[in-house]
This record gives C-alpha cells, sequence and structure tokens, in this order.
C-alpha cells in the first residue's frame, strides 16, 4: 500500500483528526486597526448577490469583500519591507509544499492568561525542547496562548486600553533564534498579530515581521483550536489564495493529527 | 402642555398614514422652497412693489410678471377664526376639531392659516410663519405674538414639525463629539429614548462612560458598513424608530492628487454613501409604515451631510464627492419617504471642529452647535439646515452662482 493510500485510509477510519485551525470569518471577527490617517485592511463584509428570489430565482449566493490580512490569515514575506526582495516572497510563487509541515506547539497559555503582554523567549523555546525534542527544520512553530478563545468578546480579544494593543508575541531574540538555528517555515499566532501587541515598542519594531519574512519565513495569524493539537507530531497544512504578487491572504488552516496523542 | 402618550397597545392596528393635499402650481413652490429652509417669503413685484398670496404668474395689481421671492414679516391680525368640525380630505377628516382663521398681513395680503392653540379669539396680534406639512408642501400657520411656554406642543403645530419629545431616536454615530453632542441635545428637549450606535465596539471612545450614563440612551453596536449588522439592528428596533439621525461620516483631507490609490476614497463611499443606503433600505419600510402613528409617530430622517455636498472643496475632493452622492440619495429617500409624511432633513453643516478639519482656519461649527441645529430644524418643520457662518456663506454664493463658487473654491 502506497504512503497516500495510508493516509487516506487512516483519515476516513478516524485515527488521523483534521482540527480546523480557522476563525469563521464573519463581518463582527475584529480586523487589525492601523492609526486612522493611515490605509487601513478591510474587515470581512458580505452583500447578497440573490436568495432564490427575483434577483435569481434558483439559487442562493453572496459577494465577499476582505483584505488580504482579515481573518484567519497567511502573511508572505513580500509583506513586510525586510522582505521585499527577496525570490519566492509572495503568496503565489512560494512553492506549494512550503505550506505543509510539522507543528511544534508552545504553549504559553498560563503565561497569557496572567500578562497579556506576555513575550515568548529563546528561555521558553530551549526549556520546550528539553521537554519534547529539538524543533525540526522547515516546522511551523505554533504560539499556543489560549487568546482564541477571547474571539466571542471582540473587546477582550483586541484588549485595548489608552496605551494600546496588549496581545503576547515572540521577543526579538526568539524570533531570531527560530529563524538561524532551528530553520523554521513560519511561525503561528492565535492573536491579530504574530507579533505582541506591544511590538511596536520592541528593537526592531514588530521583531517577528522583521526578521521572520526577512528570511524569507511565513506568518500564521488568527488560529485558533492550538489547544487540541500536541506540542509535537501534528502536521499543518496551511496554504494560502494564489494572489498574484499577494502579501497574504484569509485561509483555511488546517492540522493532520494522529487520533488518541 | 403635551402629556406623555400612553404606551402604545401592540395588538391594535397602526393605521396608514394619509397626507394633506399636495398639489402646488409651480409658482407656489416658492413657498415651499422658502420654508424648507425655515423662512417665511412671499411674492413681491418688481414694478410696483406690492406684495401678494397666493402665488400667481403676474402680479394682481399691475400684471407685471417680474415677480420676485422676498422674505417678509409675518407679522399680522388675526379677523377671524373658525372651527373646523367636518372635513372631505382625508388627513383632516382623521384629525378633527381643526382651528383656521384669516389673517391680514402687515405686508398686505389677507391669508388663511392654520392656528395654534395659543392664539386667543380675533380680533389679535399674531405671527404667521410657513411651515412644511406632511405632504412636503409648505403651509401657513399663525402662532401666538410672543413666545409661550410649550408651544411646540401644541396639537396642531405637531402635525407640522418633527419635535424629538417623546419620540424615540436613532443617533447613528455615538463616538464622535458631534454625535455626543446630539444625544445631549435630544435628551434636553425629551426624547423618550435614543439608540445610539458605535462602531468597531472594540475601540473605547472618549464620552462612552458619559454616554452610558444618559437615562435614555441604549449604546449599540453598529457599523454602516456592515450590511448584515443594519440589517439585524433595523429587525430589532426598526419598528420604533421615531427619528433616525444618520451621523456616521467618513472624512479624510484629500484631493486625487496627494493620496494615491482609491481606498480612503472608497472607504468614505462605503459610510458616506452605501451607509445611508444600507440604512434606508432596513429601516425606511418600518418608518413609512408607521408614518400615522399617534402623537409619536414616525416623524423624520436626518442626514448629516456636508456643505461640501453641493460644491467640491478641493483639499477634500473626495469627502466632498461622497457628500454629493449622498445628497442625491438623500433627494430620493425624500422622495420615498414623503407618501407616508416621514420629513427627510438635510444638514449641511460647514467644516465641524474635528480632528479631520484641524488645519482649517476658524469659524468651524461646535459639536453643540451642530446638534442645536439638528433638534431646532425638528421642532421648527424645516428641511434643509446649513449650520455655521461658512454654510450660510457658501450657501449664498451658491444660490447666487454656482459656477462663480466652483472657481472660488477651486483657487
Amino acid at each position: 500500500m502506497s504512503i497516500l493510500d495510508s493516509l487516506v485510509r487512516e483519515l476516513s477510519a478516524g485515527r488521523i483528526r483534521v482540527v480546523d485551525l480557522t476563525q469563521t470569518l464573519s463581518p463582527e471577527f475584529p480586523q487589525i486597526s492601523l492609526p486612522p490617517e493611515m490605509g487601513q485592511a478591510w474587515p470581512f463584509r458580505i452583500e447578497e448577490v440573490s436568495r432564490y428570489d427575483e434577483r435569481g430565482p434558483a439559487w442562493y449566493w453572496n459577494n465577499f469583500s476582505c483584505g488580504e490580512h482579515t481573518g484567519t490569515h497567511f502573511d508572505a514575506p513580500i509583506h513586510w519591507v525586510s522582505g521585499r526582495d527577496l525570490p519566492n516572497n509572495a503568496t503565489d510563487s512560494i512553492p506549494p509544499e512550503r505550506f505543509i509541515g510539522p507543528a511544534c506547539v508552545i504553549d504559553c497559555s498560563t503565561q497569557a492568561a496572567k500578562d497579556a503582554d506576555f513575550l515568548l523567549t529563546k528561555k521558553h523555546l530551549l526549556e520546550w525542547e528539553r521537554r519534547h525534542g529539538r524543533i525540526p527544520a522547515r516546522a511551523w512553530v505554533l504560539m499556543r496562548t489560549g487568546w482564541s478563545k477571547r474571539s466571542i468578546e471582540p473587546v477582550e480579544y483586541q484588549n485595548y486600553d489608552e496605551t494600546g494593543q496588549h496581545t503576547p508575541g515572540p521577543d526579538t531574540d526568539a524570533v531570531k533564534f527560530l529563524v538561524a538555528e532551528r530553520d523554521l517555515l513560519g511561525f503561528g499566532t492565535e492573536s491579530i498579530g504574530t507579533d505582541a501587541g506591544q511590538a511596536y515598542h520592541l528593537r526592531p519594531p514588530y521583531p517577528c515581521h522583521y526578521y521572520m519574512h526577512g528570511a524569507g519565513r511565513y506568518g500564521l495569524q488568527c488560529l485558533t483550536n492550538l489547544d487540541q493539537l500536541p506540542p509535537t507530531g501534528a502536521v499543518v497544512v496551511a496554504a494560502p489564495l494564489k494572489i498574484r504578487n499577494g502579501s497574504g491572504s484569509p485561509l483555511r488552516a488546517l492540522a493532520l493529527m494522529e487520533s488518541g496523542k | 402642555m403635551l402629556d406623555k402618550p400612553k404606551r402604545k397597545n401592540p395588538v391594535l392596528r397602526t393605521r396608514l398614514p394619509t397626507l394633506p393635499p399636495a398639489a402646488r402650481s409651480r409658482a407656489a413652490l416658492g413657498l415651499t422652497a422658502a420654508a424648507a429652509l425655515g423662512r417665511f417669503e412671499l411674492q413681491q413685484c418688481r414694478d410696483c412693489g406690492t406684495v401678494q398670496y397666493p402665488p400667481r404668474e403676474a402680479c394682481q395689481q399691475c400684471l407685471s410678471i417680474h415677480l420676485q421671492w422676498h422674505p417678509q414679516s409675518g407679522d399680522g391680525e388675526l379677523l377671524s377664526s373658525t372651527l373646523l368640525h367636518h372635513s372631505n380630505d382625508l388627513f383632516f377628516r382623521e384629525r378633527l376639531p381643526w382651528r383656521l382663521g384669516l389673517v391680514q398681513l402687515d405686508c398686505g395680503p389677507t391669508v388663511v392659516a392654520h392656528l395654534h392653540g395659543g392664539v386667543p379669539p380675533a380680533p389679535a396680534r399674531v405671527r404667521v410663519a410657513a411651515r412644511l406639512d406632511r405632504a412636503g408642501q409648505a403651509v401657513l400657520v399663525a402662532l401666538p405674538e410672543k413666545e409661550t411656554s410649550n408651544m411646540a406642543d401644541d396639537r396642531q403645530l405637531r402635525e407640522f414639525t418633527c419635535d424629538p419629545k417623546f419620540r424615540k431616536v436613532l443617533v447613528t454615530d455615538g463616538k464622535t463629539a458631534a454625535g455626543q453632542a446630539i444625544v445631549k441635545a435630544l435628551a434636553q428637549a425629551g426624547a423618550e429614548i435614543i439608540w445610539v450606535g458605535y462602531a468597531e465596539p472594540w475601540k473605547k471612545f472618549s464620552g462612552f462612560d458619559a454616554l452610558s450614563k444618559v437615562s435614555q440612551v441604549s449604546l449599540l453596536p453598529l457599523d454602516v458598513t456592515d450590511s448584515k449588522n443594519v440589517r439585524e439592528l433595523a429587525a430589532e428596533i426598526g419598528g420604533k424608530v421615531d427619528i433616525l439621525i444618520n451621523n456616521a461620516e467618513h472624512h479624510r483631507a484629500f484631493g486625487i492628487g496627494n493620496r494615491p490609490g482609491v481606498e480612503t476614497a472608497r472607504a468614505e463611499m462605503d459610510v458616506n454613501y452605501f451607509g445611508l443606503l444600507r440604512l434606508a433600505q432596513e429601516f425606511g419600510p418600518a418608518m413609512r409604515a408607521r408614518g400615522a402613528d399617534g402623537l409619536a409617530s414616525a416623524a423624520a430622517w436626518v442626514n448629516v451631510l456636508s456643505i461640501y455636498a453641493l460644491a467640491n472643496f478641493p483639499p477634500h475632493g473626495t469627502f466632498s464627492a461622497s457628500m454629493a452622492a449622498a445628497h442625491s440619495l438623500a433627494q430620493c429617500l425624500r422622495a420615498e419617504m414623503r407618501p407616508a409624511g416621514v420629513r427627510v432633513v438635510n444638514v449641511f453643516p460647514g467644516p465641524l471642529d474635528d480632528e479631520w478639519n484641524q488645519l482649517l482656519p476658524p469659524p468651524k461649527v461646535a459639536a453643540a452647535g451642530l446638534a442645536g441645529a439638528i433638534v431646532g430644524a425638528l421642532r421648527d418643520g424645516v428641511e434643509d439646515v446649513y449650520p455655521g457662518d461658512v454654510a450660510q456663506e457658501w450657501l449664498a454664493r451658491w444660490r447666487d452662482n454656482p459656477k462663480a463658487l466652483e472657481r472660488e473654491l477651486s483657487s
């Protein structure tokens, strides 16, 4: 039996589970906000074309609009100025095999529950490796914070106060370590950015965007259900829409995992 | 003084709206055009100076066709009055008895006018004003010579106005200083319920706590760019909204050349034009059905536009264009709401004293000034309002010569 035959057999037998890492696209889902004088990403919007009515008697369909960075989405290297001149840096030119990779799930939910500004450090990553083994090359490193559970309440999810947004993310050293010493595929988070809410104040500002994209790596944001994944052993399939020269796209991010693990 | 209307029995039939006689000659529409701005103007002969009423094609004195509309004092003497107990007109039949009078105006003509309840029996000094009736046409109303307390509560006068007192109002954007001032003015004017929308609920705005302390206020997430949100809110409260004030606005200070791309202009259109369209499609039908729903019927729809809707102000060029589009749509809405007797009030303020007009020199319209103008227009039954010195001055220049204004604004 071929490997793919075994894969589909295990899938249909339920021994391989598919976990949906995607938030539902809806107009209520909060989008990234920039200072109001800057250009803005569109939130998700949907308009009915027809619904079995005079606009189209036997069919229902909608038009939707959104930004490349709306909902659960993929960030391509071209998104950031540091990755602007890299080869294969956009949604249409990234080799498709790079959308699939093993997942390393770093559980930071306890720390993030206590401190919304929690920063994942290199020390945390080394500690994780002591327990779960070395992060393999070309892995999706996913920061599990429990933040996705706040998405039913957009105020909690965005978590703004008078000093701006407060959401967890990686610090500069952790990002540099993952890129330079672990050769990861990309970094994923449950909050609206791969960077922390206060990452504007880190050096450089938004280090995860800066170093990750500067080295041709990817980002996944607004992920959910990371608490269903094992620390290692799951495989993530995260393919963005093939937008010409796209900087990213909403996507259906899926994880495959063996049941009982 | 008007008593608070009893709560509506929700199982009783809501009567269909009827309108007073609406037919007017083109000459007579001059009276309506002035009344829409809150002015009392009559035809005056350029050749012999005679002031005449009703409006005609020629001077009743010298047959000259050189007639001009001029502001007139409405002061006059009530000669006689009558209380109507019967009418074949559906609108008045449902509102009997109805008091009418004959007034000799100081400027000349004798007119038939609706009488305010505070006007004493003839002979008496009165002030005659032109008001728009439910059909949107000008009629003459005789008011007591001096302001009396609770004048606006008069049963007959209330048929010509959209007083917020005891009415339920939706203000679409409570995030801005202007929105908050409008809410405050409505609360002071005696509105019964004030629903206040706010977009992007995760961003707490300054003034939120003060707004939520106003006893009539209910804060609701409302983003006029989200059709689903507008539809669901209309389903929830649309059947109770008597006055809708759409002040949601997206405003950036760009022309064509100094902002690459269309994203900013599209965002302005999405809020200023499509936002109005979404609200009109979702809230319009229920309001039209309640045009005659007792003392606190659906009465008015207010659009906060901009004086830039009349003529493009190039430094804010794309915003001006979106407001011109909204103005055009508001005229369509006015035509569609009129059969129900629901008045569409368009407000054309000069630049507001807000973030996006930071670099414009004064005079700018203060939030409280805009709010006062809106409540004033609802009380006085005015249809087009131009708050602020800039708006008044532009309006005068635009009426005089729109082409000249275009040139002046582009230099």
